[in-house]
């Protein structure tokens, strides 16, 4: 049995609490739900942040989100799964990303989470655009959300 | 074959998408790469960062030595920030 996944690329924002009852109301057999919100930030590196403006390859990022959710449900036993991830203009305290993993254990439901995010840092078509009193400007890849992809990586 | 950028590439050359004709020699992604970055400034300046730029066929990443033949769609773009 593959648990039901549910992936969306939208501009509009997303209620977290609806999005875990979607995958939780009235089932016994989920024992955990983890939810991970990623937030727009009103600073960066001691700058002040007016806005992040998401760019995404349509298409694309829904394929690859897809692909790494295949891997994720037949990695962990999960019963469901959920990522949203928002495009367009977000402003400090606005949403950006919801996963959303349900498991009969925690640890499974907080690894898949986990492993989503990470793959999502580097792999899912999205680039932000940071707004600030400097101007515009592209935010540049972390070394360190590569690193923590590779943490996943079989040996 | 048609052909799409993101972010800053986007920016850098000035449009979004364009339908190409790669001659017969252009085989992989890095042939396409140098053939586009060879025909104006506004290219060569897009891929003059050439090993940071990433690039998909048909909705999946693909490395610089793939093949590019049977390619509907090629896109090129900076590395991922989402998330």
């Amino acid at each position: 049995m593959t648990a039901p996944v549910t992936i969306r690329i939208q501009e509009s924002d997303f209620d977290v609490a609806q999005e875990i009852a979607a995958l939780s109301e009235g089932r016994t057999d989920v024992g955990a739900v983890v939810t991970f919100s990623g937030i727009c930030r009103g600073t960066e590196g001691g700058d002040a942040i007016a806005a992040l403006t998401l760019e995404h390859y349509p298409g694309m990022a829904e394929a690859e989100i897809r692909r790494y959710a295949e891997e994720v449900t037949s990695r962990w036993p999960l019963q469901g799964l959920t990522v949203i991830h928002r495009f367009g203009r977000i402003t400090p305290g606005q949403n950006i990303v919801l996963v959303v993993t349900a498991s009969q254990h925690r640890q499974a439901a907080f690894e898949a989470a986990s492993f989503l995010m990470d793959y999502l840092k580097t792999s899912a078509p999205f680039w932000k655009q940071e707004e600030s009193a400097k101007g515009k400007g592209w935010v540049e890849a972390q070394a360190h959300d590569d690193a923590a992809v590779a943490r996943w990586t079989k040996p | 074959m048609k052909v799409k950028y993101f972010a800053w590439v986007r920016e850098r050359i000035g449009k979004a998408e364009e339908i190409i004709e790669p001659p017969e020699g252009v085989r992989t992604v890095d042939d396409l790469i140098a053939w586009l970055s060879a025909r104006d400034e506004t290219y060569a300046y897009a891929f003059e960062k050439r090993r940071v730029i990433r690039a998909a066929i048909d909705h999946a990443h693909v490395k610089p030595e793939a093949a590019i033949a049977g390619a509907r769609e090629i896109a090129f773009f900076p590395p991922m920030t989402g998330g």
